[in-house]
């Protein structure tokens, strides 16, 4: 019998007998900032393809989200912070080997832009509507007649947003459960799967839930893939990580992942999707909502299993 | 007796035995055979430790090169005091008729020597405790309890507050060996040393060193002739400058090492060595055992098995506490506040038990720990015993850190085998068995 | 320069002496420890062996805590020591997650605290606090770029490990086993 023990008494708050450190600020985050990642990437999307017209929802109202989960996934993770009175430190440096310190200017550029996007169609959701300074009525039309350019930028700030959530998480090799390459990619996919689940909710046009409808059922197949390469990857991998996927193949997680995750999450809301393109009629709520629920309750089991994952003891 | 004969007694292989035996032979005389430290087990330990040392002997290595070095130990002048009183009575007058051969007063059976009885015409009326918490350290606490009961008057000497502080009628409390000057350690070694006890910090609150709480009393009452020096420091300093040192110099190297006067480390070849016994050679047969009535040679004992589902009880220490002195520390209950109770994974499966589960003890007279224990299963214990750490599971709830944390293994000795030579207190002879469920009879 | 350390397996007796000297040294709030006892037991009785090791922060070459602060707070000094500015941490938790060792705790002021080498006392020349006190002489400390320190004559002649030599950390405390 093997048997290894802390024989000092060692018992510090949080970190033993496993770590949890984390608890839901984390997740709360991950999946906001996807989610908003998402949003933004299908607005600039079909903003440069030209489909404004076709993809209202997509282009303007469901930005107006984006703001708002941006700014409460921030106050999530100010309240995850132990030393809040230093949180302003994080923008006194850039630290290329962080994926935190991308993540905290990510979220310095794309808040402030994903707020100008939406506050810039404001005169179209309520025709009344006057900024009263002519400094930001310029702006506004500014921002409109340069719509495609700022797309741009929204998309590629969209991407790097929503791949660091997964990069985040990939950088710390000393979690076994997350030190792989395909975290990131896959929290980007799960982030636009979110993001285009919510789209098609708030749509009222028909072609708009259809296209959207497809992109998301695209994008569940990739996500199934990524989750499939994942495990394997793991059970082809060394002890600790073999360990690791145990935790989803008859451990702790298994329920929680395969029927919360995958079966409600992505294949039961594909299997919707299928139908709804054969013709059936389904309720757009159903698989958009369980979409999202599946997008969040993975970032909890994500965060969670990750930090019992160790090398040591 | 056979080693095949060892075999059924010890699980030890007979050819290992054998294997053994014949390489120390072939090493001797270079060969110890080490007695150990907390012998005494099932009462015969005078005995067994004869035997050890019947072995040594016929190894040669009393005395020999790579066995017993000839040790010796360095001698200080003693401070020119008033000749001591003889007092009208000493311990032995408390055992009337026993421990003749015993050449140290005895702790074992001190209880019984308090409570007053029709056996002796004397009893212990006072005690003064220093750095010992007797209610946990003697087997059977109710007597303990009993015969402090039986005092006139007790004081106890100690640093930290512990059970024993808290039956006596004065506590003097002592700053710990960190914060006084002790007397020059002068212990036995191959070469002579002296080595200096100083204080590293001063002393806190009304704290004192027991030179100081001892010169106070003999003060008081009169005697303060016997310490005839006002600081400890003169008397060290003196003592050292008769040795060629001074109370500067350790205070510097701290150790010194003395010439040899007492000859070489070890016999020579052919030498005549006269031994401390009667006969002036080493005395496989003891007469002087013969003539008291015990076994002049030691004999073999059949020591008691536990009954089937009871496993020995083995208690011993862990490395950051002092016994049951230091259980209530913040310090040290931050790296160990409680005691496990090692299991063998054998043992283990057979009742069902994970490590990290607490259990409740029960001996083989029936009493049940106060408090339950947690459990650690490990290949470190035999399968046929188990082993906890001393000093836990403490009832007194004035001890607010200790109070409850683990069990107590004083609770769970409740047979003791005197060793009638010495009057050693042999507690290997307790066997426990496991309760999963909290017994009835436990007051919570 | 680079510090480093050696613990004799063969030698720590699990006292814990280390322990305390670091917590009152350092100020480590009781329940929190920045180095501890590690006990592994092998074998079946009575074969068993068991190997006794004084763990801490193993100030490791190729730093993940280091890599992964957003602020900069972890940094390595001259020597190869890590450490943390406490004003600059903001009390993430990044360096928490990517510490193999479990040598990092969120200290109750906010900021996150680990085993420094003691260098507020290797600056004056003494010897870190758990070295100093260790009773079976078991802890060698030094320069291992000097081949007369310390710790490189502790490993000079004797076998050595790291622990987690996999999570590619280049560890720079070594057990003598």
């Amino acid at each position: 019998m093997n048997e290894e023990l802390f024989i000092s008494g060692r018992n510090i708050p949080n970190i033993d007998p496993y770590l949890n450190i984390w608890h839901w600020q984390i997740p709360i985050y991950l999946f906001l900032g996807g989610l908003a990642a998402g949003i933004l990437f299908f607005a600039g999307l079909f903003t440069v393809m030209g489909k404004e017209k076709e993809m209202e929802t997509t282009v303007k109202w469901a930005t107006f989200l984006v703001p708002v989960a941006l700014v409460l996934g921030l106050i999530a993770l100010f309240l995850d912070l132990k030393h809040q009175l230093y949180f302003w430190r994080l923008y006194t440096v850039i630290r290329l080997q962080s994926p935190m310190s991308w993540g905290a200017w990510t979220l310095m550029i794309i808040t402030p832009v994903s707020l100008i996007w939406a506050a810039a169609y404001m005169k179209e959701l309520w025709p009344g509507w006057n900024w009263k300074m002519k400094i930001l009525d310029d702006f506004d039309a500014w921002v409109n007649k340069n719509r495609k350019y700022v797309a741009w930028v929204m998309m590629f700030y969209a991407v790097i947003l929503g791949i660091y959530t997964g990069i985040l998480l990939s950088a710390f090799n000393a979690r076994p459960l997350w030190n792989n390459s395909i975290l990131g990619p896959l929290f980007l996919v799960s982030g636009m799967s979110t993001g285009a689940a919510t789209i098609m909710w708030m749509s009222k046009s028909h072609y708009e839930r259809k296209v959207m409808g497809r992109i998301d059922l695209l994008l569940i197949t990739i996500e199934l893939f990524l989750i499939t390469h994942m495990i394997m990857g793991f059970l082809a991998g060394p002890s600790v990580q073999l360990e690791a996927a145990n935790l989803f193949l008859g451990g702790q997680f298994t329920v929680s992942f395969w029927v919360f995750v995958i079966i409600l999450g992505l294949l039961f809301p594909a299997a919707l999707e299928v139908l709804e393109l054969a013709g059936y009629k389904v309720p757009v709520a159903v698989p958009a909502f369980l979409i999202l629920l599946g997008g969040l309750i993975f970032r909890f089991i994500m965060v969670e299993a990750g930090q019992i994952t160790r090398y040591l003891y | 007796m056979t080693p095949e004969w060892a075999y059924g007694k010890t699980t030890i292989k007979p050819d290992l035995i054998r294997k053994t035996a014949r390489e120390m032979a072939k090493a001797a005389p270079a060969v110890i055979v080490h007695p150990g430290r907390h012998v005494t087990w099932y009462g015969d330990d005078t005995q067994r430790i004869r035997a050890v040392a019947i072995l040594n002997a016929l190894l040669g290595s009393w005395g020999a090169r790579g066995g017993f070095y000839m040790k010796e130990t360095a001698h200080l002048p003693h401070e020119t005091t008033p000749p001591f009183p003889t007092p009208k009575r000493t311990w032995r007058d408390a055992y009337p008729g026993q421990f003749k051969l015993a050449s140290l007063a005895l702790s074992s059976g001190i209880c019984d020597a308090t409570i007053p009885s029709s056996n002796r015409s004397c009893s212990f009326k006072a005690w003064i405790v220093y750095g010992t918490n007797l209610p946990l350290t003697l087997p059977n606490m109710d007597n303990t309890l009993n015969a402090i009961s039986h005092l006139d008057f007790m004081v106890a000497i100690d640093t930290m507050p512990m059970e024993v502080t808290g039956y006596a009628d004065v506590v003097l409390p002592e700053c710990t060996y960190l914060e006084r000057y002790d007397l020059i350690r002068t212990s036995p070694h191959r070469e002579p040393y002296i080595a200096l006890r100083m204080p590293a910090v001063e002393p806190k609150y009304d704290s004192k060193p027991g030179w100081w709480i001892a010169k106070q009393l003999a003060e008081k009452m009169g005697l303060g002739d016997y310490f005839p020096y006002d600081d400890i420091t003169e008397l060290l300093d003196w003592q050292l400058k008769e040795v060629g040192s001074s109370l500067e110099e350790m205070q510097k190297i701290g150790v010194k090492k003395l010439e040899r006067t007492s000859g070489p480390l070890y016999f020579s070849k052919g030498e005549n060595i006269e031994f401390n016994t009667p006969s002036g050679k080493i005395e496989l047969y003891s007469n002087e055992l013969a003539g008291e009535g015990f076994d002049p040679m030691p004999v073999f004992t059949k020591h008691p098995e536990p009954p089937q589902g009871f496993y020995r009880l083995i208690y011993g220490r862990a490395p950051m506490h002092t016994f049951s002195r230091t259980a209530n520390n913040a310090n040290l209950i931050d790296l160990k506040k409680e005691n496990n109770v090692w299991i063998n994974p054998k043992v283990a499966k057979l009742w069902d038990l994970k490590t990290g589960q607490y259990v409740w003890l029960k001996n083989q007279d029936g009493v049940i720990s106060t408090y339950p224990i947690k459990v650690r299963i490990t290949e470190r214990i035999r399968w046929d015993s188990v082993y906890m750490v001393h000093g836990f599971g403490h009832s007194k709830k004035e001890l607010t850190r200790a109070y409850g944390r683990g069990a107590n293994d004083t609770e769970m000795i409740t047979k003791v085998m005197m060793d009638p030579i010495m009057g050693g207190t042999g507690m290997r002879g307790n066997f426990i068995t496991f309760l999963t469920e909290k017994p009835e009879e436990v007051e919570s | 320069m680079r510090y480093a350390m050696a613990v004799d397996t063969k030698k720590c007796v699990g006292c814990s002496d280390c322990v305390v000297a670091c917590q009152t040294e350092n100020n480590v709030p009781i329940g929190f420890c920045r180095d501890w006892i590690t006990e592994t037991v092998d074998g079946s009785y009575p074969n068993v062996e068991i190997e006794l090791r004084s763990e801490r922060c193993n100030h490791c070459e190729n730093a993940p805590c280091v890599r992964c602060c957003p602020t900069g707070a972890s940094h390595i000094v001259d020597g190869g020591v890590v450490l943390v500015t406490h004003d600059e941490c903001i009390g993430c938790g990044a360096c928490i997650q990517s510490c193999p060792y479990d040598a990092r705790y969120s200290h109750p002021d906010g900021y996150v605290d680990k085993c420094t080498f003691c260098m507020h006392r290797v600056e004056k020349g003494q010897l870190p606090a758990c070295v100093a006190v260790c009773p079976t002489k078991c802890l060698y400390f030094g320069d291992l770029d000097d081949p007369n320190s310390d710790v490189s004559n502790a490993l000079r002649n004797r076998k050595y490990k790291v622990l987690a030599d996999e999570a590619g950390t280049n560890p720079q405390i070594y057990y003598l086993i």
